[in-house]
């Protein structure tokens, strides 16, 4: 029991974290149906920049703070420079740009970093809470509280504020947003943004758990989708459960049956769900099959 | 209000719009009718913004808004209700509603109240998503969006398509109460009798020419119209 515990606790906070940037995925490709790949890069920006930033001297937060807004900058240039020239462009072509950017990035960031892993110190100290027979890192409850926050907060500003809503409306029917006065252009950088902001913060609490290097966000990209495709693509609820969902079989995986299969484990239920339930758990839109 | 100096437009290399010129006075409803195909919804595209032109002039209240993103227009007092309704469909009624209100820095409650007046059928049903409404209802969304930006000029593009003949007439009865509160409207229309009934003026588009123009009486009794689109 107490071994199921413990793998619940550690397969929620990466879930969480999966839940994240599939939270990112999921903002995009509702704005724009672009599925941005480079969604995984904007965790390592988020984790780099805090660890050579902080190792410069500056204080913690604020490294973290710089670090953001150079994702959310970064966010910004992508949607600026790579899919805002290819619009009307083909999901499969935009895709790929976007593939095409995340190893761009990555490349800058082996120049601008370095190829070493990189870790930062736990935010509240190490020492690990007991819960029923199993521990808790205090940085995993930074994770999942995180992750908590920005779920509400993303879901306060699409369901209650108007600017939300014209994000929402330019996903519905872009005509029609354009024909009321919204500028598609700027909704569509706002999206980018929101989501480099949200990757790049996940990036900064999961980093002194799973350390952090420039190649990182491959792997977080490709757990983030599985996990968006298992909620459902397009359905924020979807992104957090399909992330939680990847986490927690991830470390069942990994605890139960070999850690060398713990990176398989998301790659076994995106097959079964691209085979079995193409629109994820939560419906969604329907996929295009490409 | 509204002046269209030999507009033309196309999708790639097939030319819709071949220099279309045409007058929308302060205070008028002018009917623009015309076959399928005719190029009646690219007019209308073009003058909100989102289908490019490739010659011609665009003049609203004197100054040129040919070159103006969309948004810019909506801003200036020029508000489309498209064809096909086009409503955010996963959206509550009063949320398409509030939308339609994005370029006013303050959505107002007045507004609102009298779209709610002109179609009460929306109040009852604000909180439902848009998808949910009926072809009429979506209907009366798409208009009342379109005002909620407090137009000058308000573009309706086949308000009637598609609808019972009694709704249509509750659609063209609000078209002539917001004439009498002072907007203008450009009125594209399949159904050509009904619309220039109600219009002050017409005109007459095929395959991307204007080929009459007139009063709306005198076009409905032009024999050549009546023949055409009229079916008589």
């Amino acid at each position: 029991m107490a071994e199921f515990l413990q793998l619940v606790f550690s397969g929620l906070t990466v879930g969480a974290v999966y839940a994240l940037v599939a939270l990112g995925f999921t903002l995009i490709y509702n704005a724009s149906d672009v599925i941005n790949f480079a969604q995984g890069d904007f965790v390592m920006i988020g984790g780099m920049g805090t660890v050579f930033l902080a190792a410069a001297g500056i204080a913690l937060p604020l490294a973290a703070l710089i670090a953001i807004v150079g994702a959310v900058i970064v966010g910004l240039l992508l949607h600026k420079l790579a899919i805002e020239p290819a619009r009307g462009a083909s999901p499969v072509a935009l895709i790929m740009i976007t593939i095409g950017a995340s190893i761009f990035i990555k490349g800058i960031a082996q120049l601008v970093f370095d190829k070493q892993f990189h870790s930062l110190p736990a935010f509240s100290g190490d020492t690990p809470i007991a819960v029923g027979g199993a521990t808790i890192l205090p940085q995993s409850l930074w994770v999942m509280g995180v992750a908590l926050a920005l779920f509400v907060a993303l879901y306060l500003f699409l369901e209650k504020t108007l600017l939300g809503k014209a994000l929402l409306a330019t996903a519905a029917n872009r005509l029609a947003a354009r024909l009321v006065g919204i500028n598609v252009t700027i909704i569509l950088a706002l999206a980018f943004g929101v989501s480099a902001a949200i990757g790049a913060i996940a990036g900064v609490v999961v980093t002194p758990i799973t350390l952090t290097r420039y190649d990182v966000g491959t792997l977080f990209a490709l757990k983030g989708f599985a996990a968006a495709m298992v909620g459902g693509m397009g359905n924020p609820l979807g992104a957090v459960v399909g992330g939680l969902l990847i986490g927690l079989l991830e470390a069942f995986g990994a605890g139960y049956i070999s850690s060398t299969y713990k990176d398989a484990v998301a790659f076994v239920v995106i097959l079964l769900v691209l085979f079995f339930l193409p629109r994820g758990l939560f419906g969604g839109r329907s996929v295009e099959r490409v | 209000m509204l002046t269209v100096e030999c507009l033309s437009s196309a999708y790639g290399r097939i030319s819709v719009l071949h220099e279309v010129s045409l007058e929308v006075k302060t205070g008028e409803i002018v009917a623009l009718v015309g076959s399928n195909g005719a190029g009646k919804t690219t007019l209308l595209r073009t003058l909100s913004g989102v289908q490019p032109v490739s010659g011609g002039r665009i003049l609203f209240e004197g100054r040129p808004v040919e070159r103006l993103e969309p948004h810019a227009r909506v801003a200036l007092g020029i508000s489309q209700s498209p064809e096909g309704r086009q409503v955010f469909g996963p959206l509550s009624v009063e949320d398409n509603l509030r939308l339609g209100a994005f370029r006013r820095r303050a959505a107002d409650k007045d507004t609102l109240a009298q779209i709610y007046d002109m179609f009460p059928v929306l109040a009852e049903k604000r909180r439902i998503s848009a998808m949910s409404l009926s072809g009429g209802q979506q209907q009366m969304l798409a208009i009342g969006r379109a005002l909620m930006a407090a137009p000058k000029l308000l573009l309706l593009d086949e308000p009637s398509l598609g609808l019972a003949p009694l709704l249509i007439d509750q659609i063209l009865g609000a078209v002539v109460k917001l004439k009498a509160e002072g907007i203008t409207v450009l009125l594209v229309e399949q159904n050509a009798s009904a619309a220039l009934a109600i219009a002050d003026r017409g005109y007459v588009l095929e395959t991307g020419h204007i080929v009459l123009e007139g009063r709306g009486q005198a076009l409905l009794d032009d024999p050549k119209v009546r023949a055409a689109y009229l079916g008589m």
